[in-house]
């Protein structure tokens, strides 16, 4: 019984030593080490690389990266829960709504993020429909700036609190919202005080599955950040890549790493168990 | 109120599908501009004559199958395992390499490879893209078959072993069929997320080792360029069709 379970779970195990936590071990050993002079890593050891993290020119990245993503968070909490309440209060095809939320979400990532460089960059079908229309003369810039990138994330991360909304609204009562009524609540009042309370769980839930991908995206501001919207996972890549300075590359991707874990951790307490 | 939350998700579902569909309507764009010229196959054949683009699809459609095939069979006895008796240990693992940003996870490999292959002598190629690619598989592949787990009744394996079967005849007869919806769904949601990944796969390639998602970034950086709509529109067809066979196994 117990030797099969034994040899079922080798492969998983031995993987996840090799390939997950001695990586992982590698790069908290870079973040320590002092940078190369060809690039890679050298001794002594130092604490330098995170005392970098701190300086204000890295200080902004980090910063846009948390309030990017928790403005994004936020506005598909405001765009999703119209939807969800949707798909849970519709008698038919409620199997059809909801793969047409999950569909784009399934494509392509890196298709869906081109799919907007391809309607907002200067010759893209935005700009050329509006000069074309005659309400502009010279196209905006509605690419590579942080409302871009704002916009790439809500588009790409949508689905997933759209989601977890509709699962805890489905298990809402009906008869709920017709006694709030009948005791006098205005539709208003029902909904920021009997809907929204009894989703709470949801919120809890959608917010970690946004938030914690757009804290470490990384497609969606280099494509459409085009490299003035920086957040931290393009830190991360340039760091190894062009600036070839690997212990800082690698103190930043453990930062990212300890955001992310922080971000879990505060969430998960609060959502649903069944959901996460 | 019930008008109102219609109209408004009909407007939600056009935010979600306009810009995927405005990109395959131009894929048939005559023009190479953003203006419509009329209908025209022009973009799709010359995606069909780029030689590059041939070796890229080549590329990522071994990467893909091999990796899948590897990540399947792993996560499939990590999930009847962990279902057997649990593991703290290896679950927390599978739901860390989960939440873990795709550039730490491809920054890591990457420092690895190069570390371990400067005493070994090999190179970046085909194969580390397929590591890396089992390695962000296990787990989801892992989460797919024990959700199918969950509704297995484990007296049938014990009828099985009372009348005489070997655990692992058991196994083999009695669980693996009955689990082989969720197996195929996992596989399918694997080869997707094998097929679209960028991030991880650009940091492990090898020179040799151009994947379609590559090449994709690569033009998309450069500019406009209808081709780049000819493939994607290809892509969300058949992503379409993979996930929607997916679902389907997964709820059969």
């Amino acid at each position: 019984m117990n030797r099969l379970r034994f040899c079922f779970l080798l492969p998983a195990r031995i993987w996840f030593v090799v390939l997950f936590f001695a990586p992982l071990a590698i790069i908290c050993a870079y973040s320590l080490l002092t940078r190369g002079v060809y690039g890679g890593v050298e001794l002594p050891w130092t604490w330098e690389s995170y005392q970098r993290m701190i300086d204000p020119l890295y200080g902004v990245i980090l910063l846009r990266s948390v309030v990017l993503s928790a403005a994004a968070t936020g506005i598909c909490i405001v765009l999703a829960f119209p939807l969800a309440l949707f798909i849970s209060r519709a008698t038919r095809r409620k199997n059809l709504y909801l793969q047409l939320v999950m569909l784009p979400f399934w494509t392509s990532f890196l298709v869906r993020t081109y799919a907007w460089m391809f309607l907002l960059r200067d010759t893209g079908l935005v700009n050329t429909a509006l000069i074309g229309m005659g309400f502009l003369r010279q196209p905006l810039p509605l690419l590579y700036n942080d409302a871009a990138v704002l916009l790439g994330l809500v588009y790409a991360f949508l689905p997933f609190m759209v989601l977890p909304l509709y699962a805890t609204l489905e298990r809402m009562d009906p008869a709920l919202l017709e006694a709030a009524a009948d005791l006098g609540a205005r539709p208003r009042a029902a909904f920021f005080r009997v809907i929204v309370p009894l989703a709470r769980p949801g919120i809890w839930a959608g917010i970690a599955l946004v938030f914690i991908p757009c804290l470490g995206a990384y497609l969606t501001p280099d494509l459409l950040g085009g490299g003035k919207s920086v957040m931290i996972g393009n830190l991360v890549q340039n760091q190894f890549t062009n600036a070839r300075d690997w212990p800082f590359g690698a103190a930043a991707s453990l930062t990212l790493m300890l955001l992310t874990l922080a971000a879990l951790g505060i969430f998960y307490r609060r959502g649903p168990k069944d959901l996460l | 109120m019930k008008r109102g939350l219609a109209i408004y998700a009909a407007a939600a579902y056009a935010f979600l599908h306009l810009p995927l569909a405005t990109l395959v309507v131009f894929s048939f764009n005559a023009s190479r501009f953003t203006l419509w010229e009329g209908f025209s196959l022009h973009w799709y054949q010359t995606l069909f004559s780029d030689a590059e683009m041939a070796d890229a699809a080549w590329n990522s459609v071994i990467i893909a199958v091999v990796s899948t095939v590897i990540s399947t069979v792993a996560g499939t006895l990590t999930a009847y395992g962990l279902w057997k008796r649990g593991s703290r240990l290896l679950s927390g693992s599978l739901y860390l390499s989960l939440v873990t940003p795709e550039i730490v996870t491809g920054i890591s490999l990457l420092a690895f490879f190069q570390w371990v292959f400067r005493w070994l002598g090999w190179h970046l190629g085909l194969f580390t893209v397929i590591l890396a690619h089992v390695s962000f598989s296990i787990a989801y592949v892992a989460i797919v078959v024990a959700a199918r787990l969950r509704t297995f009744d484990p007296a049938l394996e014990e009828a099985a072993m009372d009348l005489g079967a070997t655990e692992w005849r058991a196994f083999w007869r009695v669980t693996l069929p009955a689990l082989t919806p969720g197996i195929v769904a996992a596989a399918l949601l694997a080869l997707t997320i094998s097929f679209d990944d960028y991030v991880i796969t650009s940091l492990v390639a090898g020179v040799d080792s151009t994947t379609l998602p590559m090449v994709i970034y690569a033009l998309a950086r450069r500019g406009a360029n209808p081709s780049i709509n000819a493939i994607s529109a290809l892509i969300v067809v058949i992503f379409g069709a993979l996930i929607l066979i997916s679902e389907r196994l997964r709820e059969a």
